[in-house]
């Protein structure tokens, strides 16, 4: 992974003892609250409906087993002794101090990790899919150009104070993982004619108030040109976007009132006086990025064959099958490590728990750990031979839940519980329904199935794009939710249909079940949940579910 | 009264902002900042004058609006009616690095201590730094950071194609 120079070192330093300045004057009283809010906020420290909230960047979801350890040492010492893995990839602590912020980004900063550009009206950390560089399917790894949009857009002084938040994912694969359909601006590898390297550039799209799918505004982007032409539509972007209301702020509501015609020409005309430039990305350049995300050193033997123990252990093969992934690298998988056992907030994982992973990391799979927008945690490179003694650490630290992929395991925001901007309680409902399919049995029945949980419309729990999506809303002061089906990513990128009425939080689950169960009433040979809605449409679950009780 | 840093330093201001919107309203003597529609309305009796021109932007004004008139400007000064509206940091790039401005460019209005690196390095030099801010903090600020990743006005080459 990414190692810092000494630039990158002194950076973040001179970053800690500003914002140790910052706080100072904020604490002070030379800094009102207003003046304070950005540069806090772009520091990753969000003050909350308990406490302040850090937000602590991984860059791409790209963590080493020494920062994981750095994280579980930050939570014992400074929080309750766990955090959150963010939709965003990033890791998240609920209950700092803000007088100990400052003191806790310089410990990050040992690991070299940082909270900047978390949140706040700026370009956020770039996300990426979390199986870059292991993925069959990848056309090139996407973790070099991921790190070097986050190295331009650190501190640009230009792009600190945008109209809104600005999000930017990365995908090596068509087969998306990022949800770049889904970002302010989302890139995909791609290959031109004479097999050159480059990026499909997806600009406008966003979950949110008003969910948008991403428009695409070049096919092939030459890789040289990345930055010059991010740039080009952060400066339009920067000056024409709405800052009379929040609401419309961010550049999809641009794109769509100016038109995607004539918002692509603007770009392309800004484009042609930044073409390049000195910003322009140089093969050394590239090259010397890419060194540190090289493959690992992979056993060239090692062993192809199926573990012995799926035959024997029924948990075993159930976990292998639901949270392994196949490997570029013949045998080797990926092993998804699920934050998501029945009863426990999504996403959460302990002091404890990360230690144990980060030990696992450097054990089995070359000190390296991914987080995912699913949040839950990869062990990119494990060793097939290697898998069940894996599963067995895991299982004694309550880490071995096999239900990747399933209904349960749900993305789901922290919500009422801990965030003050929630419509509703997000955590027990996603209890309420794991708590349903308690049987592996009845996981596996089901199968695939992409659930997704937000507390409110800022759908930080991505429920537009789940297959099956509950989003709370306020009716007249009480906690309600609405469910809508068939949202996707990547080939599949669709805004989920809302079915109709809200529900209860009592009422939430049963209505899974009945989707689930309509399901596999009507599902045909080995059809998956989301090819069955697909085949019949919204109305057969509406009837179902609004039907009056005879 | 807002301090005027340049070169800096707390230096003395020798210029006049005039406000208001009226076309017609008389322009006083000396080295003056008018709005921009003023400066659209009088532009002859301006330019004729022995005096120096300078014009402010608001931010919603984009410097493409006096892109044919440049030469014949002395300083522009961009409005930030408030620090969190950025706008004025795109403008500043496109007059120094798109149309090659090379007069003085002033920050005016609602901006303090902590956007100070980022007005530098999108090309201002000279800051209008309002009453309530320590000026000492400001040009502090100017070098918050030793260097950067990527260019601006500042520094046109990013750290990628310097050895560092
Ligand atoms: S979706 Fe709403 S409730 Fe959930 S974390 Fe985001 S802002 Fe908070």
């Amino acid at each position: 992974m990414y190692q810092y120079n000494d630039f990158d070192r002194k950076f973040v330093k001179e970053r800690v003892d500003q914002f140790k300045d910052q706080t100072h004057r904020f604490l002070d009283g030379q800094l009102s609250e207003g003046e304070f809010l950005p540069l806090r906020l772009q520091n990753g420290l969000y003050i909350q409906r308990m406490a302040p909230l850090l937000r602590i960047a991984i860059p791409y979801g790209t963590l080493s087993s020494k920062q994981a350890r750095k994280l579980a040492e930050i939570s014992r010492k400074y929080d309750k002794g766990y955090g959150h893995i963010s939709t965003r990839q990033n890791f998240q602590l609920n209950w700092p101090a803000l007088e100990d912020v400052p003191k806790i980004l310089g410990e990050l900063a040992e690991v070299e990790m940082h909270g900047i550009q978390t949140s706040g009206s700026c370009v956020r950390s770039i996300t990426a899919d979390p199986f870059s560089g292991v993925a069959q399917d990848e056309i090139e790894d996407a973790r070099p150009y991921a790190e070097l949009l986050r190295q331009w857009s650190t501190l640009h002084p230009e792009f600190a104070y945008l109209p809104r938040k600005f999000k930017i994912a990365v995908s090596g694969s068509t087969k998306d993982r990022a949800a770049v359909h889904f970002h302010d601006i989302g890139v995909i590898m791609a290959k031109d004619e004479n097999g050159e390297t480059g990026f499909e550039v997806l600009v406008g799209g966003g979950l949110g108030r008003t969910p948008v799918i991403g428009t695409s505004i070049r096919r092939f982007l030459p890789k040289q040109h990345l930055l010059t032409y991010v740039e080009a539509i952060l400066r339009i972007y920067n000056q024409l976007g709405r800052r009379d209301n929040k609401y419309k702020a961010r550049i999809k509501i641009l794109v769509r009132a100016l038109g995607a015609e004539k918002f692509t020409a603007m770009v392309e005309e800004e484009w042609q006086h930044l073409k390049d430039n000195p910003s322009t990305l140089t093969e050394a350049e590239i090259k010397r990025v890419s060194a540190f995300f090289e493959p690992p050193a992979y056993k060239q033997n090692a062993d192809i064959t199926k573990p012995s123990q799926l035959d024997e252990n029924k948990e075993f093969s159930r976990w292998y099958l639901n949270n392994t992934k196949a490997h570029k690298q013949a045998g080797y998988r990926s092993v998804v490590i699920s934050l998501k056992p029945t009863g426990m907030p999504p996403g959460d994982v302990s002091d404890y728990q990360m230690e144990q992973l980060a030990d696992l990391a450097d054990h089995f799979s070359f000190g390296e750990l991914r987080t995912t927008k699913e949040q839950n945690i990869v062990l990119p490179d494990v060793e097939k031979s290697q898998l069940f003694e894996v599963w067995q650490v895991l299982t004694d630290n309550g880490l071995a839940t096999a239900n990747i992929g399933t209904i349960n395991d749900i993305t789901c925001c922290p919500g009422g519980d801990y965030c003050s901007l929630a419509n509703a309680k997000s955590i027990p409902v996603a209890e309420d329904i794991q708590r349903i399919y308690d049987s592996p049995k009845t996981l596996e029945q089901i199968g695939a199935v992409d659930l997704k949980v937000s507390g409110c419309m800022n759908a930080c729990g991505h429920h537009h794009i789940g297959h099956i999506g509950i989003l709370g809303v306020d009716k007249k002061g009480k906690e309600f939710y609405q469910v809508s089906l068939g949202g996707g990513v990547g080939t599949d990128a669709a805004v989920a249909k809302i079915l109709g009425p809200s529900f209860s939080q009592a009422e939430v689950a049963g209505v899974v079940k009945k989707i689930t169960d309509l399901y596999l009433e009507q599902k045909i040979q080995d059809e998956n949940f989301i090819d069955t809605y697909n085949r019949i449409g919204i109305e057969p679950f509406k009837e179902k579910i609004y039907a009056k009780a005879h | 009264m807002p301090k005027l840093i340049k070169n800096d330093q707390i230096s003395a201001d020798n210029w006049l902002l005039v406000e208001g919107s009226e076309e017609n309203q008389t322009i006083p003597e000396g080295d003056v900042i008018v709005p921009l529609t003023l400066f659209l309305a009088q532009q002859e009796t301006l330019l004729a004058s022995s005096s120096n021109t300078g014009v402010w932007l608001d931010s919603s004004e984009s410097p493409e609006l006096i892109a044919d008139q440049l030469q014949n400007i002395d300083m522009i000064a961009i409005n930030f009616p408030a620090f969190t509206d950025g706008r004025g940091f795109s403008y500043a790039q496109i007059l120094r690095g798109r149309m090659n401005f090379t007069g003085e460019l002033r920050a005016f209005g609602d901006f303090g201590i902590d956007q100070m690196f980022f007005l530098k390095r999108c090309g201002f030099d000279s800051y209008l730094l309002p009453d309530d801010k320590d000026p000492a903090g400001a040009i502090a600020a100017l070098s918050s950071f030793t260097d950067t990743y990527q260019t601006a006005q500042d520094q046109p080459v990013p750290a990628f194609r310097r050895s560092i």
